[in-house]
């Protein structure tokens, strides 16, 4: 089935992408940036707060209200600091990396209007280190841009991460981007007020700061009128898993999910059975397929499944997967990519990995199993930032969905599927950082 | 000075405080270094931004893209999150392995082969990073021609070079 949406973050790429400067600007690019740049900040912060747009990197913070956290110059006279948050790594993700490579300029264009909102000259956009084609196509694009002096007095810095999950946390990469490892703040303070440099600052995401280009646009009206209550706008899904089609899908919020992985997606692989759909990214709570079969993809719908729609990273899982394979494999995720700082999340994270390689390789106790829901308990909010949580939450949400699967690996002494599952022998990360010893293979 | 010391003094023009530059110039002192970090390299990146090599160290040692050993002259990074792995890709890092005689983890001359997480490309799993370029839905079955298509890149260096 087609959707009779129009594109609004790739709009005019025709399926292609706008890198260089000539065909951004024959598609009308860079006339609503001199627009705004007519506006007064709290007129562009007004249409933004009307179109009621919302964070896209997965807290779904207002747009609008955000920036208009941020103090004006008068209030704190310190340099104001525009700081977009291109670091995705929330397995199931890739929307951002499809935006930077096919319409770099309407997201630079979106920076500078973001810059002129909060009355910022000093832009850094934090790119994730593995992204190294997108970087050289914002490279170029802001070459182009400057060669055409369409920054005006904005400074926009390419700041290149190096391989950490915990630098999209905003308060992580403010640490990491002033040259420090990339462990989370206490807030308050909250960047708004003492950000980069402990000066004021806004964070914002790649596909939020896009969609701000496309919102001075069509008026803030205008896209609030797209999706669904509660969840304006249209978003960049990524469909991965176990289906046909994986892919970067622009749809408006409220598509059902299950239209998006049988018709777009085409469907499961090889003709298999759906088990289960995790909807917004690793960190967010499982669906069974019956609940998967209900659901549209918005806040409203996915938080009254006791889910969330996060980063929008939609993964589609057969039946061929063993439950407790993944739980252990996301948990290793989160194990390797917890920054040490608070403990329940640097403990926590191992003896829930630890618990479950237990339970799969058929040494699980009915203990175990107790022992699993005890150590998450002692994860959930008790850390500065979410990660640890993350891992808690998914692992209990498979637990508590699947339990007979995770009853199984106790009852009969080893994993039901009998090495024919998905997962199976998957191998964690490699560090290289240590004399590791090489992973054994069973 | 040397050129990666004023190639970092640039770098470090580019911030309002010179310690953000920290990253960047041990970026490109690993790029200046054989893809990874020897001692020498921590000493030339404290020497440019006034910091101890130690605090280099904690900073590289925290970053997965940081090398702390020598890596070979290919980097083949496999992506084993959950789309790549449910689509194959314990398989090709088994195809890899038995390819190239090592395993995950392991650094000859020619390759170094690990495996990592999430890449952002699980829509096309599964996602393979050779010297930092993805490759997108590599199949165990490609893994062949991959590894022979690396090895004559490693001639045409050698030839280059014998010839120079």
């Amino acid at each position: 089935m087609t959707t009779s949406t129009p594109e609004i973050v790739f709009a005019g790429t025709n399926g292609g992408a706008l890198t260089e400067i000539a065909a951004y600007e024959a598609a009308g690019g860079f006339e609503v940036l001199a627009k705004t740049r007519t506006l007064t900040p709290d007129d562009v912060i007004a249409e933004l707060n009307a179109s009621n747009l919302r964070g896209r990197g997965g807290a779904f913070f207002p747009t609008g209200r955000k920036w208009s956290f941020v103090p004006k110059p008068d209030k704190i006279a310190k340099p104001h600091y525009l700081v977009v948050n291109a670091d995705e790594s929330e397995p199931g993700t890739f929307k951002d990396r499809e935006i930077m490579l096919r319409v770099p300029f309407r997201f630079l264009e979106g920076c500078l209007i973001a810059a002129h909102a909060i009355e910022s000259t000093h832009v850094f956009i934090y790119i994730r280190g593995e992204y190294e084609a997108e970087f050289e196509v914002l490279v170029s694009a802001l070459d182009q841009m400057r060669a055409k002096r369409l920054l005006g007095e904005v400074t926009i810095v390419l700041h290149r991460g190096a391989g950490a999950y915990i630098c999209g946390e905003e308060t992580a990469l403010l640490e990491s981007l002033e040259g420090r490892r990339g462990q989370p703040r206490t807030k308050p303070p909250f960047p708004a007020i003492a950000g980069l440099y402990a000066s004021p600052t806004a964070v914002n995401n790649v596909e939020s700061i896009t969609s701000a280009t496309s919102v001075m646009e069509i008026g803030g009206a205008e896209y609030a009128k797209l999706g669904v209550e509660n969840s304006a706008g249209t978003r960049v899904f990524s469909l991965s898993g176990n289906v046909v089609n994986g892919g970067n899908y622009e749809l408006p919020h409220g598509f059902p999910l299950r239209d998006l992985i049988h018709d777009l997606g085409g469907g499961i692989a090889e003709g298999r059975a759906l088990k289960a759909v995790i909807p917004g990214g690793s960190s967010t709570v499982i669906l069974t397929a019956a609940e998967a079969d209900r659901v549209t993809l918005d806040f409203d719908s996915l938080v009254g499944a006791g889910t969330a729609i996060g980063s929008a990273a939609v993964i589609a899982i057969d039946d061929r997967c063993c439950m407790v394979q993944l739980a252990a494999r996301v948990s290793q995720f989160y194990q390797h990519e917890s920054c040490g700082k608070c403990t329940p999340c640097r403990v926590g994270t191992k003896w829930l990995t630890n618990i479950l390689q237990k339970i799969e390789d058929g040494r699980g106790t009915q203990a175990d199993m107790d022992l699993l829901v005890s150590v998450a308990e002692r994860i959930n909010g008790k850390c500065l930032c979410p990660l640890g949580d993350s891992d808690a939450i998914a692992v209990m949400s498979y637990f508590d969905k699947f339990r007979d699967e995770f009853q199984a690996h106790i009852d009969e002494g080893g994993c039901p599927f009998h090495g024919s599952s998905s997962l199976d022998q998957l191998l964690a990360p490699v560090a290289m950082h240590i004399h590791n010893e090489a992973p054994v293979h069973a | 000075m040397s050129a990666l010391y004023d190639e970092i003094q640039e770098i470090r023009a580019q911030y309002p405080e010179s310690l953000s530059a920290v990253m960047p110039a041990l970026q490109l002192a690993q790029e200046r270094s054989g893809g990874w970090l020897p001692e020498q390299a921590f000493r030339d990146v404290a020497d440019a931004l006034d910091l101890t090599p130690a605090y280099c160290l904690s900073i590289a040692s925290f970053y997965d893209m940081f090398r702390l050993e020598p890596v070979g002259q290919h980097l083949i990074e496999v992506c084993t999150n959950i789309s790549c792995g449910l689509n194959g890709a314990q398989q090709v890092v088994e195809a890899f392995e038995s390819e190239l005689g090592l395993r995950a983890g392991e650094t000859t001359d020619d390759f170094t082969l690990r495996t990592v997480e999430c890449l952002g490309g699980c829509g096309w799993a599964t996602v393979v990073a050779i010297n930092n370029r993805h490759r997108l839905r590599v199949q165990a079955d490609d893994v062949a021609g991959i590894v022979a298509e690396l090895r004559s890149l490693e001639l045409e260096v050698t030839d280059d070079h014998l010839d120079a």
